[in-house]
């Protein structure tokens, strides 16, 4: 591992704006209004009716002439910018868009697209309508669309009553006045534009056109064609439900054709969730690793001479860093809730104060009660002991979970001792081990070798129910 | 034993640490011979088909699949080749894998060089090696007793238990002993503890017992 330890290698996780979603300069006393000033509020947004009122009530207007804003736009921005022009919110003003559109019977949409190709955009000198008018090659594609939806709706008006045509003739002025700003509009507006009609795009495609799309295709056009048609029949049928009907089928379509494209947007949300989970999870890592292992890294370069320390800190990291990774126990949680784990613990205090390293292999596992309290405390006293007078260099602490009898063996390789001639008063041996063990119901032997070392056995039966017999001390250490 | 001489093991080292790797390299050095390293599972796999060593020493954790995937891989068309595991963090359930996989033997990274010399030689001569905390996962993997329930029929019934024999040989290695101390200990001589250890891993990898599987995903859940 060759990294930096002042810092992880990973930047911590940002977010960033996304580019488009600048906020309303409006409402941060953007400079350019600041030239007239706003003698009478303090402050622009303070002063600013909240709520729902705030779309409703009119604030100042700014008196400069109308200009779009392609800063707040949905469409072309037409909206934001009639209301900062009369002072109204640009919701109220979209609003009153739509209301227009369906009032005058489909005559606002093309009056819309007419004021985006005369209209100057906020910031710029010249309409895109000013533009178009030199592009002979735009016009007339834009009088041939138009006609050729005139034919369309000529046709149609033919074979049908003509109910809905009254919406759609409006809409020839709209085709024309698109394809006109579709090909002069600056680059920033036609990239917000190609984001709307992103999904039909994709439709089109001509190399990308998979089963999958020609089959929604197809559904959302059968779709489509019942909606409209249910919806040309409101003439001849009476019920009330019907219209609602051809509605649902239109919605259905929409739903059919751009429901993908909707799914993909939210799952695009989702990975980024997913990713800044993982950043965090990698930045908590990182300074986990930096507080334990690095530190532990440095500290045992410092104490390079020394080799009981290093030994020491690095078999104390070791056994931090395992019990993290394998076992989910964050550094420094000391509960001990099982009997293995009870033994590691042992290992770990041992380590820690005697400076001996200890190899504990334990098997099986069960929950801790009075008994195998006492078990542990004497299996800890057993193996201080070792760790304070044989001098081996390695104690192995052996610990076995049957399902009837729990064994612990400490044993050592270290100087030994005459197991005879240790006075019967010692206390160490005889009460801390023996005796705590034939309270609890359990055994030890201890058997010793001078130059060959000690081990210790230490069994106790489960389940050994006759408790209370003589004071529990099995808490104590 | 002088520089690597005629006798001695040609050994493949798969690590993906490589200062471990030239570590072992240069202590192991004069007592076996290495032929080559490997830092992944691919290239192991390759380059043990060429080199065809008498033992591959394994990391039991490769970047690319872990180190059963090499012994799986590699003993479809040479069974020959011996393999000893060897890992610094041992996750029960991973190396039981590699042992189950085939591996001869199992050590931790922390052995010393004379020992880990003497563990290649022994798994080269076709012995199994148990370092103690192998033995600890072997006593724990047979260790509860199935219940009714529990015991699938088998081929072979011997192959799901432990003899006690086998059993105390296992205890002791948990506890530290060599296998001369075991040998002492239970007044048997070293040929026979290394036949009873060897019989516990033919019956670690042939066993189809159940529990095997089960223990390991309950050491993964714990």
């Amino acid at each position: 591992m060759q990294q930096e330890p002042s810092e992880p290698p990973w930047p911590p996780f940002r977010f960033q704006d996304r580019e488009g979603r600048r906020r309303h300069p409006r409402r941060h006393g953007h400079p350019w209004q600041d030239q007239r000033g706003w003698q009478d509020q303090p402050e622009g947004d303070a002063a600013r009716p909240h709520g729902p009122a705030r779309f409703l009530r009119r604030g100042h207007g700014d008196g400069n002439p109308l200009r779009r804003d392609p800063e707040d736009r949905i469409g072309g921005g037409l909206a934001a910018g009639v209301g900062i022009w009369r002072g109204f919110s640009p919701t109220t003003v979209r609003i009153a868009f739509v209301v227009a559109a369906l009032v005058t019977q489909g005559w606002g949409i093309p009056i819309y697209f007419v004021g985006w190709l005369v209209i100057p955009a906020r910031g710029s000198s010249t309409s895109i309508g000013a533009k178009a008018r030199h592009d002979s090659q735009g016009v007339a594609l834009a009088i041939a669309l138009a006609s050729l939806l005139a034919v369309f709706l000529l046709l149609a008006g033919v074979l049908n009553d003509g109910s809905i045509e009254v919406y759609c003739w409006p809409q020839v002025v709209s085709v024309a006045c698109l394809t006109l700003i579709w090909r002069n509009a600056p680059d920033d507006e036609k990239a917000g534009m190609r984001r709307l009609v992103e999904p039909l795009e994709s439709l089109g495609g001509q190399n990308r056109v998979r089963r999958g799309t020609k089959l929604r295709f197809v559904v959302s056009a059968v779709l489509l064609i019942s909606g409209i048609g249910v919806i040309v029949s409101i003439h001849g049928g009476l019920q009330l439900l019907r219209p609602l009907g051809g509605f649902v089928l239109v919605a259905a379509a929409i739903v059919v054709l751009l429901g993908p494209w909707w799914l993909r947007i939210a799952r695009d949300l989702l990975f980024e969730r997913q990713a800044r989970a993982r950043a965090e999870e990698r930045a908590d890592m990182a300074a986990r690793v930096h507080d334990s292992v690095l530190q532990t890294l440095a500290l045992i370069q410092r104490s390079a001479d020394d080799p009981q320390t290093v030994v020491q800190l690095a078999r104390a990291q070791e056994r931090e860093l395992r019990s993290w990774l394998f076992e989910g126990r964050a550094p420094g949680d000391t509960e001990v809730a099982s009997f293995a784990a009870g033994i590691k613990e042992i290992q770990r205090d041992v380590e820690a104060r005697h400076g001996v390293p200890v190899e504990v292999v334990t098997v099986g596992d069960c929950p801790l009660d009075e008994h195998l309290s006492a078990l542990l405390a004497a299996a800890r006293e057993a193996t201080v002991n070792a760790a304070k007078w044989s001098g081996a260099s390695v104690i192995s602490v052996f610990a076995e979970v049957e399902p009837d009898k729990v064994a612990v063996t400490v044993r050592d390789r270290g100087a030994g001792f005459d197991v005879d001639s240790v006075p019967a008063d010692r206390k160490g041996v005889a009460e801390s081990i023996r005796g705590r063990m034939l309270r609890h119901g359990g055994e030890a032997v201890v058997q010793s070798t001078v130059g060959e070392g000690t081990k210790v056995t230490l069994t106790m039966a489960r389940g050994f129910a006759s408790a209370g017999q003589a004071p529990a001390d099995g808490r104590q250490r | 034993m002088s520089a690597a001489g005629a006798g001695a093991p040609r050994v493949v080292l798969v690590d993906d640490h490589g200062l471990f790797r030239s570590g072992v390299r240069s202590e192991l050095g004069r007592q076996v011979e290495v032929v080559g390293e490997a830092d992944d599972v691919a290239p192991a796999i390759e380059l043990i088909g060429r080199e065809l060593p008498d033992v591959v020493l394994l990391d039991v954790h490769l970047p690319g699949g872990g180190g059963h995937a090499v012994i799986t891989e590699v003993k479809k068309d040479h069974p020959e080749v011996k393999f000893l595991a060897l890992s610094a963090s041992d996750a029960p359930e991973d190396v039981i894998a590699v042992i189950r996989a085939g591996a001869r033997g199992y050590v931790t990274k922390t052995i010393s060089t004379t020992d880990l010399a003497d563990a290649i030689r022994r798994v080269a001569d076709g012995d199994a090696v148990f370092s103690h905390r192998l033995a600890g996962f072997v006593l724990d993997a047979f260790a509860t007793a199935p219940a009714a329930a529990d015991v699938r029929p088998s081929f072979d019934p011997e192959l799901d238990q432990l003899t006690s024999r086998e059993r105390e040989v296992l205890r002791l290695i948990a506890q530290g002993y060599t296998y001369k101390e075991v040998a002492r200990e239970l007044f048997i001589s070293v040929k026979t503890v290394e036949s009873h250890v060897s019989s516990v891993l033919r019956k670690l990898q042939l066993s189809s017992r159940h529990q095997l599987t089960r223990w390991a995903a309950e050491r993964r859940l714990t």
